[in-house]
């Protein structure tokens, strides 16, 4: 749990309040819409790739400090990677937030990203987390939009409804 | 502490869960409005059922199935009294609130609204008393027509009488608003539905627990709620209905005692309530809700309504004198619910922050999309006040809400 707060002040808040990689860029090959109908949270990637490689990427939507940070840090991270670098990224990403990977004992390539594993603890916010990165991911596999309730649901379950 | 002539002390001693640490910090459970806690004689009285009475009901001539059969109809007694109602038989045990409502919309619904008809329902229901209506009405052709209200979270009276035509056929309205504690007429407003032959549904999730309830008084048709949000446990809720309502509809579930006789050319229906508890009900947990309302009424309804109406005056005073804090849902008549919203914080992360301090809350759209929508908010953050709550308590959510501000600053 203090990871939480570790994870609040040093970095998150940081990118909630100056997000790297803000906006859209024009003449972008590739799109997607990310949705989270529980939280509101909504983000909107342009990515730019060629011969392979992500040249430019930029976001822009609304949501919670958490998925704002994780998309601004994840833009930064994969600008200038393969595509099939930034996917094994999308699955080691994945794996830390619900848990089946241990950045500080198993290998990735996932850098800084490590700061947010504490998200696991805290089911309810691990889709706001992941959907920057689902997003990617279907910007990369030509999908226009994604939303974490359904198939892609890293936390079935989890739902925040109810009273 | 004393508040009044309630010794909270003495109150929160019966509630173990209230002992609780959480992030190593003395739980502040201000998440009464999804689920409240529930004091160690109901646990006892659970216990007690599994280990020494429980057996299926309405069944067996053994012992344990005499026994668990009077307990179970003791319990719908109880409930009986607790609402005023004129007949125990008036008292269906459901699985909560949102079965009590669909009860409603397939056993009366689909039997007397049809294509073209209306349904009257408000801008602040819980997603639970509108999408049963809104598949009625998909399936029926019929219409809904929405009560609007005001910025506080009011409902807007004149426009609700002009809602009545020779279509209206039928109203769905909570009591108390579960996203912004909004406390609705009621009563004036079933009297002006009646006037136009209208039945009135009242959903009562929120109402149950937090003031005394009478059915002859407010004369609703049906009335609906959930033992696990008034100290009882889940998988346990009421629907009240006037006997001829109830008599005239149709089951809402086929199955075991809700027959008389069954051949496989015809099986004729038993007689109310049975007919609408089909299979084995949740017998323990209709016990455990008679032994809460017995634990209510220990208390006393009236005095736990004046003590919330005084935790909620003392939140909304320290929650609105913060800066950049908006008090969503300011009716003038509120139950103990505090919706808020911290500029430029979103809920999830204000809930999160907090419960770093051992305070829960809930933050997201409440099952209330539609108020969310009116206010142009994904989600609100929301604390809800139960009477085991102090206003110590209180301080620490707005100690809590300073440091969520001081973070993000």
């Amino acid at each position: 749990m203090t990871d939480m707060r570790q994870l609040y002040q040093e970095v998150i808040l940081d990118h909630n309040r100056k997000p790297r990689n803000w906006g859209a860029i024009p003449g972008a090959n590739r799109h997607a819409d990310g949705h989270n109908p529980l939280c509101g949270d909504h983000i909107k990637l342009s990515v730019n790739v060629r011969d392979d490689k992500i040249e430019a990427i930029a976001f822009e939507g609304h949501g919670c400090a958490i998925c704002k940070a994780s998309a601004s840090m994840m833009t930064g991270a994969v600008k200038g990677k393969a595509v099939q670098e930034a996917e094994t990224m999308v699955e080691e990403f994945r794996s830390m937030a619900t848990g089946t990977l241990d950045p500080d004992k198993a290998e990735h390539h996932l850098g800084k990203l490590k700061i947010f594993a504490g998200v696991k603890d805290l089911p309810s916010r691990v889709k706001c987390a992941i959907l920057p990165w689902h997003t990617l991911h279907a910007a990369l596999h030509a999908e226009s939009s994604i939303s974490t309730e359904g198939e892609a649901d890293p936390v079935p379950g989890t739902a925040i409804g109810g009273q | 502490m004393k508040a009044g002539t309630m010794n909270i002390d003495k109150i929160r001693a019966d509630f173990p869960i209230l002992g609780l640490q959480v992030s190593g910090k003395p739980l502040v459970y201000l998440d009464n409005a999804a689920s409240s806690q529930m004091p160690q004689t109901v646990i006892d009285r659970i216990v007690r059922y599994q280990k020494e009475e429980h057996s299926n009901i309405h069944r067996a001539v053994h012992y344990l199935s005499e026994l668990a059969t009077k307990q179970y109809e003791d319990a719908r007694i109880k409930v009986q009294h607790f609402l005023k109602a004129k007949e125990s038989r008036e008292i269906i045990f459901t699985r909560g609130t949102t079965e009590a409502i669909n009860l409603v919309m397939h056993g009366y619904g689909r039997a007397f609204i049809g294509k073209g008809d209306e349904i009257i329902l408000s801008a602040l229901e819980h997603h639970a008393n509108i999408v049963p209506w809104q598949m009625l009405a998909q399936e029926k052709g019929a219409v809904l027509r929405v009560i609007p209200m005001n910025d506080a979270g009011e409902l807007l009276i004149d426009k609700f009488e002009a809602l009545f035509n020779e279509k209206t056929k039928f109203m769905a309205l909570s009591h108390v608003s579960n996203a912004l504690g909004t406390i609705n007429p009621v009563k004036q407003m079933t009297a002006f539905a009646h006037r136009h032959g209208v039945p009135v549904l009242l959903d009562g999730a929120q109402a149950a627990p937090h003031q005394s309830l009478d059915m002859q008084d407010l004369d609703c048709d049906f009335y609906a709620f959930s033992g696990h949000k008034m100290c009882g446990p889940t998988g346990i809720g009421v629907l009240y209905g006037k006997a001829k309502m109830l008599e005239k509809m149709q089951p809402y579930q086929g199955g075991g005692d809700m027959i008389l006789s069954v051949t496989f050319e015809k099986t004729t229906y038993n007689v109310i309530p049975a007919k609408f508890e089909a299979g084995t009900p949740p017998i323990m947990a209709a016990i455990g809700l008679g032994t809460a309302i017995d634990y209510l009424n220990g208390i006393g309804l009236a005095k736990i309504e004046a003590y919330e109406k005084e935790l909620l005056d003392y939140a909304t005073e320290r929650v609105s004198a913060l800066k950049d804090v908006r008090i969503i849902g300011t009716a003038k008549h509120k139950a103990a619910v505090l919706s808020f919203e911290i500029k430029g914080v979103h809920p999830h992360d204000v809930g999160t922050i907090l419960n770093e301090d051992g305070v829960a809350i809930r933050t997201g759209h409440h099952c209330a999309q539609p108020v969310m929508q009116f206010y142009g908010v994904p989600a609100t953050a929301r604390a809800s006040f139960a009477f085991y709550n102090t206003r110590q308590e209180i301080d620490k959510l707005a100690d809590g809400i300073l440091k969520v501000q001081e973070m993000f600053s």
